[in-house]
């Protein structure tokens, strides 16, 4: 969570030398300003380095098998199963269940927790906030099964109605789902309050931490989430292995996802039982140099400190909204500092997103143009498409200067 | 930067000089780019020997998309069909004078498809990619 400025206790300078890939041109004479961190975040040394470091010295296949490379490859990846269990305070390592993504996360709950338990007409409450990843499943089971859903209106400064969202609880929902930090407005929801006015509907939750978890401090218990996903390539972290967190008790009388090797204790020709947690949810050899990557990352956020990392991007993100401010033509979305991440999404006055992030590539700064994965919401602010600059550790406030300058060149191209 | 956002561009885009619609109309297509929600619909008035008399397009996105959009109707009016749907992504691009990234190429031959989609009298929904490569 935001934390006044005076917290800020980073060395920038010595994190941006851990990222080798900020250290470039991207055309002549224009260095790299990376601002597309939402979309996915870039990787210190210390995780390619992990990566590395496993293939070199102990690749092998997990749990198969009793030979020294087995085994030391089996204990690196656990030992970032329980890295990413204390990142998140999960009771414990069983509860963490990887996956490839955010996306794969949100599809294991609907396929398994969802096609097992949900009849036709049952209730499951979502927002008009959300990526397209934690709608589209849902739709399919809506499709399928015949679910009923509905959607906690966002207002215009881009907050939840929690009015609204009291009413539809009456009509008694099954899940309610929603995201942790709205990768486009950047709003961070009330997820304790979400999630304990469901729990008094009688209602499980599934929290979509994709832009929370690196970003602040994310305590599960504490939320008392009943299943929290994320992906490791935006902490820092490879691409190809994402989290799925729930309780135990859940986790354990959900049927299997996939069905294949690891996930089983034993396979007879017509019949098979199921191992236990977490590998029931992870059939065939899963990503392992991935994992250590990602418990790497998990060091390195840790090593900074997620109360610092949060208080950061605060700082670079009510520098970059008061300054956006002074740019006419600019309309930033969302709401104010104190109540959203690092992420500045925005509209200029007659000129399209596509054609600013275009501009802004020119000088070497990269923002993300379009509608984010997240259509229904553009739609809602009567929009086709936003550029988007979003923050991370390695970023700076000299940067979104740059940024400023960019966007006054936009304006006398298109003048 | 100052070669994709030529004058030639950026002032098709502000003054667009074949903006509207036709009523009545012999052929009206129309499309978008889902990506960036670029959106362009043709409209030809065409006289009995398949020549092109009349041309105009609406619609909005990126000023690629829109500036491509004027430069072909104002290629493609006095044109026969059978021209027209000769008319290449080549001829776009040079129209333009401008190089292309794969993503803004979506944008500048939006048109091009939209005017093909209708000379081949496709159906609603029917237009692709195949038509402009």
């Amino acid at each position: 969570m935001p934390e006044p400025e005076n917290a800020v206790q980073i060395d920038v300078k010595k994190i941006i030398q851990d990222f080798p890939v900020l250290d470039q041109e991207v055309h002549p004479g224009k260095k790299l300003i990376y601002l597309d961190s939402a979309a996915t975040s870039q990787k210190p040394v210390q995780v390619t380095g992990a990566m590395t470091d496993y293939y070199h010295r102990a690749n092998a296949n997990i749990h198969r098998g009793i030979h020294a490379l087995a085994e030391t490859a089996t204990d690196m990846y656990e030992g970032a199963r329980e890295k990413v269990a204390f990142l998140i305070n999960a009771a414990t390592p069983s509860e963490i269940i990887y996956t490839r993504n955010t996306t794969e996360s949100i599809n294991l709950v609907a396929s398994s927790w969802g096609r097992a338990g949900l009849k036709p007409g049952d209730l499951v409450i979502l927002t008009e906030m959300e990526h397209h990843s934690n709608l589209v499943p849902w739709q399919m089971l809506a499709e399928t099964i015949g679910i009923r859903l509905e959607f906690i209106p966002v207002s215009q400064d881009g907050l939840l109605d929690l009015q609204a969202y009291q009413l539809l609880l009456e009509e008694d929902p099954k899940l309610v789902a929603f995201m942790h930090m709205s990768n486009v407005l950047g709003t961070i929801n009330p997820a304790q309050k979400i999630i304990q006015l469901a729990h008094q509907a009688g209602a499980l939750t599934l929290v979509d931490g994709a832009q929370a978890v690196p970003h602040f401090p994310v305590d599960v218990q504490d939320l008392d989430a009943d299943f929290y996903a994320f992906s490791s390539h935006k902490m820092l972290g490879p691409t190809g292995i994402g989290i799925l967190y729930g309780k135990k008790h859940l986790l354990e009388a959900m049927p299997p996802y996939m069905g294949g090797g690891d996930m089983i204790k034993r396979v007879k020709l017509r019949s098979f039982a199921p191992n236990d947690l977490p590998h029931k949810f992870e059939a065939g050899t899963p990503a392992i140099a991935e994992a250590v990557g990602l418990g790497a990352a998990v060091d390195y956020l840790s090593a900074v400190g997620m109360h610092n990392v949060a208080a950061y991007e605060h700082h670079l993100t009510k520098y970059a909204l008061d300054r956006l401010a002074e740019v006419p033509g600019v309309w930033v979305f969302g709401p104010e500092a104190n109540q959203k991440g690092g992420v500045a999404s925005f509209t200029f006055e007659g000129v399209h997103p596509h054609d600013v992030s275009q501009i802004l590539d020119a000088e070497g700064i990269a923002v993300r143009a379009g509608h984010h994965c997240a259509m229904p919401l553009h739609e809602k602010f009567k929009i086709n498409a936003t550029s988007r600059a979003s923050f991370y550790i390695y970023n700076t406030t000299a940067e979104i200067d740059r940024l400023i300058d960019g966007l006054y060149s936009v304006k006398k191209i298109f003048g | 930067m100052d070669d994709l956002y030529r004058e030639q561009i950026i002032d098709r885009y502000k003054n667009p000089r074949h903006r509207g619609s036709l009523a009545p109309n012999d052929i009206s297509y129309q499309d978008d780019n889902p990506l960036c929600g670029d959106h362009i619909q043709i409209d030809l008035r065409v006289n009995s020997e398949g020549i092109i008399t009349e041309a105009a397009f609406d619609g909005q996105g990126c000023s690629i998309s829109q500036a491509s959009a004027d430069l072909l109707i104002e290629t493609v009016i006095g044109k026969s069909l059978d021209e027209a749907k000769d008319i290449s992504k080549d001829d776009i691009l040079d129209l333009l004078g401008i190089e292309l990234g794969p993503v803004r190429l979506k944008c500048a031959l939006l048109s091009l498809k939209v005017l093909k989609a209708g000379v081949y009298g496709l159906g609603a929904g029917e237009a692709s990619d195949e038509l402009v490569e």
